[in-house]
């Protein structure tokens, strides 16, 4: 886009994976959208990227924003109505996922962001309960909101092993404030107590992810990374495919036992007493 | 005011002012109730004791099976008064779980109502990304179950519903509000924070409620239905929302309408409450 600014990590790995910038033309030009191939059929790869000629001032830096929402709802639901009318074999949805969090502002509130996200929320969980195999690659910030607009509804979650992958319900300093913690004391904290933690690999503890692509030059993949992390795409999507469409899996990490023993014990207590 | 007017309001109890638990109770038929992981199951946060925050054996959610006019249900109401409503591993959980089952029990033909009495900021930042899966697991289950049962959700205030749980009170099939409820994604004082005081002051209340309030949600048709904060009201409201007939399409699918609606909007020009209001007036039903 812009000459000489430096491309986000959405638009990098958009790039190597589907080739070209998946601009729609469509807009909002945040938005990228493309249908490439991946390992013997084609795949949908969507990422949002920051666009300082953004409609909404508050979404320019690759937050999730109203229009991005909206968007992202518009282009995974075109994919699931496009093959169902077609009668074809479901495509897969790859979420580039590179995403600094939701919109802040006064305007976003009054037209309804949550509204937004929910459309997009509604729109991968649609889309993976009809069959289609949804990855999720993390390749940069995974934050907040904009996390759960656009990737956590995925059948299969991979992640690039790298410092620069991030994931959070809130960014360190804002965190802090709330907290009334210092951002040192933020990060030690994310040290002791495991989901406080803002790192790929104490995240993938948790046992929410399903691969940590290790070696990987997140910033200027080669040929080789690239080869790697579509290989790692497609075994993702051979597996989502012959697994159940929920999310189950999630829930079955050692670091999740109470998420466990919750809808164990739940499940004893539904019917009541015999 | 007319003196059948004022009998009324005396006769009126406040919906706003109960507990999570007595709120879940006052949805549900009187007959029947039998809460599910109450607090002598003693399930309670993993994280917070070794951060210096006193559980509760709650958990700060209620799940309570019961009836609604005689049909099965299951009211789930969270506390604002623990944690400010914020959702952790194990209140968050027993959302999903008891979302999980009830679709279960659709997918078996013996459909349960589901009530979510929501009342949160969203993640419990001691658990923070536990908090944000919980939520992601609460909406994939909702999204499933909404396809065989409606999914009725309540915002009656005094926190509110924000963070990603007002996701989840988007995807409600019908949603209930009081005018001392608000909706939105990031709090007041979070967008304060994070884009300054000229963008927002959080303190100006009556600003706040006009941006993200019940009336102003119920008025541009993202709220389904506005109720005084009474007792009865919330409940037949509750009531009435499982009687209506399944909309054709879920707000959360209606993208071409919404995407209409933004482009229309000038994000240069000035633009309130009351202007959003004659923009975006309520299509019935």
């Amino acid at each position: 886009m812009s000459g000489g600014a430096r491309r986000s990590r959405g638009e990098i790995w958009l790039a190597a994976l589907a080739g070209g910038g998946g601009v729609t033309g469509e807009g909002p030009g945040s938005v990228r959208v493309a249908d490439a191939p991946l390992g013997e059929e084609r795949a949908r790869f969507l990422a949002v990227v920051p666009d300082p000629a953004g409609r909404f001032s508050r979404a320019r830096a690759g937050e999730v924003g109203l229009e991005e929402a909206w968007a992202l709802a518009r282009h995974v639901r075109g994919a699931v109505a496009d093959d169902a009318d077609a009668g074809r074999a479901r495509r897969p949805l790859v979420a580039v996922v590179d995403v600094a969090g939701q919109a802040y502002g006064r305007l976003e509130e009054l037209l309804g962001i949550h509204l937004a996200c929910a459309a997009a929320v509604d729109a991968w969980a649609t889309a993976r309960l009809e069959g289609h195999p949804v990855v999720a690659l993390l390749v940069g910030r995974a934050m907040s909101g904009a996390f759960l607009a656009h990737g956590y509804q995925a059948n299969r979650i991979l992640a690039l092993d790298d410092p620069g992958v991030l994931v959070h319900a809130m960014g360190k300093q804002a965190a802090a404030r709330v907290t009334r913690r210092s951002v040192a004391e933020v990060e030690r904290l994310g040290e002791e107590v495991l989901p406080m933690a803002y790192d790929v690999r104490s995240w993938a503890r948790l046992g929410i992810v399903d691969e940590l692509i290790r070696g990987v030059d997140a910033d200027a993949p080669g040929a080789g990374d690239v080869a790697r992390v579509r290989a790692a795409l497609a075994a993702a999507v051979a597996d989502a495919r012959s697994g159940p469409r929920d999310l189950g899996r999630r829930v079955r990490g050692e670091q999740r036992g109470a998420s466990a023993e919750v809808r164990r014990r739940l499940a004893e207590q539904w019917d009541g007493p015999a | 005011m007319s003196d059948s007017g004022f009998a009324r309001i005396l006769a009126r109890r406040s919906f706003v002012e109960l507990t999570a638990r007595e709120r879940a109770r006052a949805v549900l038929d009187r007959e029947g109730q039998r809460e599910l992981l109450g607090p002598f199951d003693r399930l309670h946060s993993p994280w917070l004791e070794r951060q210096g925050i006193v559980p509760q054996e709650d958990d700060g959610v209620v799940v309570l099976r019961g009836r609604l006019d005689g049909r099965p249900a299951v009211a789930v109401a969270i506390e604002g008064g623990f944690q400010g409503g914020s959702m952790g591993e194990v209140g968050g959980a027993k959302i999903a779980g008891a979302l999980e089952l009830a679709l279960r029990d659709a997918e078996r033909g013996a459909p349960v109502l589901p009530v979510l009495i929501l009342e949160t900021g969203g993640v419990r930042l001691q658990e923070a990304n536990l908090g944000l899966a919980a939520i992601a697991e609460i909406q994939a289950s909702l999204i499933a179950l909404r396809r065989r049962v409606p999914v009725v959700g309540v915002v009656a205030g005094m926190v509110g519903c924000f963070g990603g749980m007002s996701l989840a009170a988007a995807l409600c099939t019908r949603l209930v509000m009081t005018r001392q409820a608000r909706l939105g994604m990031n709090g007041p004082e979070v967008v304060e924070q994070e884009a300054g005081v000229e963008e927002l002051d959080a303190a100006d209340r009556p600003l706040v409620w006009s941006l993200v309030g019940g009336e102003q949600r119920h008025a541009v048709g993202l709220a389904d239905a506005l109720v005084e904060d009474d007792v009865a009201a919330v409940s037949a409201a509750v009531r009435e929302a499982f009687a209506r007939p399944a909309p054709p399409a879920h707000r959360s699918e209606q993208v071409a309408r919404f995407e209409r609606r933004l482009a229309e909007i000038d994000p240069a020009g000035p633009l309130d409450g009351p202007a959003l209001r004659c923009r975006w007036a309520r299509e019935e039903p």
